[in-house]
């Protein structure tokens, strides 16, 4: 797990706040905003992106076409954010997301993004070795299957749009939404139907 | 789209075979460039242009930007690292400067 | 050959043999106090175009190598914006003493 920040950095943080309030640039009120903001950023968000689109093929459409505009019709909070770009699987090709030069995610979407998403194993691995960190995981892809590893370097962010598993034939958007985890998002794991394999 | 256009049209079509310029600017100085050491001098294949933007080895001195071609450039894994699964792939954003026609 | 190319930067840790027996680390947990304001900082200061994420980056690449990875995700990010905004004249360096 992630150590704690250490002593002289929380001092740090505290002086850069002082001297950049006392500049007129930066207000606690200002923070407690931001973080307000990017608390209610959600893979929740994303989910219902991906529920939507397996159902309703103008959405499949604008999602594809337009990210960020897909991402503000579901609720999302894009003003200021990248592009959005979304990776979408198939029978043939499984997309992985990683940023091996730092740690680029669709925070403006998904929130902040977990621990391991910024460690140096995974941005190190990933690229490197996809099967191996997936079968970690637990998720396996099958050997006739591209995995597509996605390095993201610039000026996009990267949502995976899994495929919709067999048997939820019928299923609402939110009872879909629910099968869908920020790991699939990133194609770390895949959506599973509870009771099946 | 947002992605704004420089109003010069991409180089490279979907398709295009490519070369990454074997450079490394890391050996000359400071600087930030967002092309992976791993993919520098490698064959690849550009998927599709994604627009340009602000070439981010100038914003990153606070300098004048001027947009830069940025395309989806597949690459396959297994040479790279003379390991991993024949047919995975690595997918790459880079921007046109640092892409020869191969 | 790729791997482990002398003129490759710090930060650029695609496919390294240093991590390649690391297992990844399974860590869930949203970022503590210290780094949701961390976070915040920078988003208001590239908002009021004080600074722009490539410029985060580059101060992130300048941390020396040890610091680069014993220093903790946002811990970095600290030391970047606190850099950047002393280079930029926009704070002084006696502020942070």
């Amino acid at each position: 797990m992630a150590a704690p920040p250490s002593g002289v950095n929380l001092a740090l943080l505290d002086k850069l706040v002082a001297a950049l309030s006392a500049k007129g640039l930066v207000t606690e009120a200002e923070i407690t905003e931001r973080q307000a903001i990017t608390d209610r950023a959600s893979p929740e968000i994303g989910a219902r992106m991906v529920a939507r689109a397996w159902t309703d093929p103008d959405y499949y459409a604008l999602l594809m076409r337009d990210g960020k505009a897909a991402a503000e019709a579901a609720g999302a909070s894009m003003a200021g954010a990248p592009e959005l770009g979304v990776l979408e699987n198939t029978p043939s090709q499984h997309h992985l997301v990683v940023c091996t030069l730092c740690s680029c995610y669709p925070r403006a979407l998904l929130g902040y993004p977990p621990g391991w998403y910024k460690s140096f194993a995974y941005r190190s691995r990933a690229v490197r070795e996809p099967r191996a960190v997936l079968a970690e995981w637990g998720t396996q892809i099958p050997d006739d299957m591209e995995i597509r590893v996605v390095d993201s370097t610039a000026d996009y962010r990267w949502m995976v749009l899994p495929m919709r598993p067999a048997g939820t034939e019928g299923w609402s958007v939110e009872k879909l939404a629910s099968i869908i985890t920020r790991d699939a998002l990133v194609g770390v794991a895949l959506p599973r139907v509870a009771g099946s394999d | 789209m947002s992605a704004a256009h420089d109003g010069s049209a991409p180089r490279f079509a979907p398709g295009a075979q490519v070369r990454v310029k074997d450079d490394w600017p890391e050996t000359r100085g400071p600087c930030h460039i967002r092309t992976p050491y791993y993919v520098r001098g490698r064959l690849g294949q550009v998927v599709r242009p994604l627009g340009a933007f602000p070439n981010p080895e100038d914003l990153a001195f606070a300098r004048a930007a001027p947009r830069r071609q940025l395309y989806h450039v597949l690459f396959d894994q297994p040479p790279i690292w003379n390991d991993g699964k024949a047919g995975d792939t690595v997918m790459v954003e880079i921007f046109e400067h640092w892409l020869e026609e191969a | 050959m790729t791997e482990e190319s002398p003129n490759r930067a710090l930060h650029d840790i695609g496919g390294i043999a240093r991590f390649r027996c690391t297992p990844v680390e399974h860590d869930e947990a949203p970022p503590d106090a210290f780094g949701k304001k961390v976070d915040a900082i920078r988003q208001i200061l590239a908002q009021k175009k004080m600074m722009t994420v490539d410029e985060l980056r580059r101060g992130i690449e300048s941390i020396p190598q040890d610091e680069y990875f014993a220093l903790g995700y946002y811990e970095r990010w600290l030391r970047s914006i606190a850099a950047l905004m002393v280079e930029k004249g926009v704070i002084r360096q006696e502020d942070l003493a």
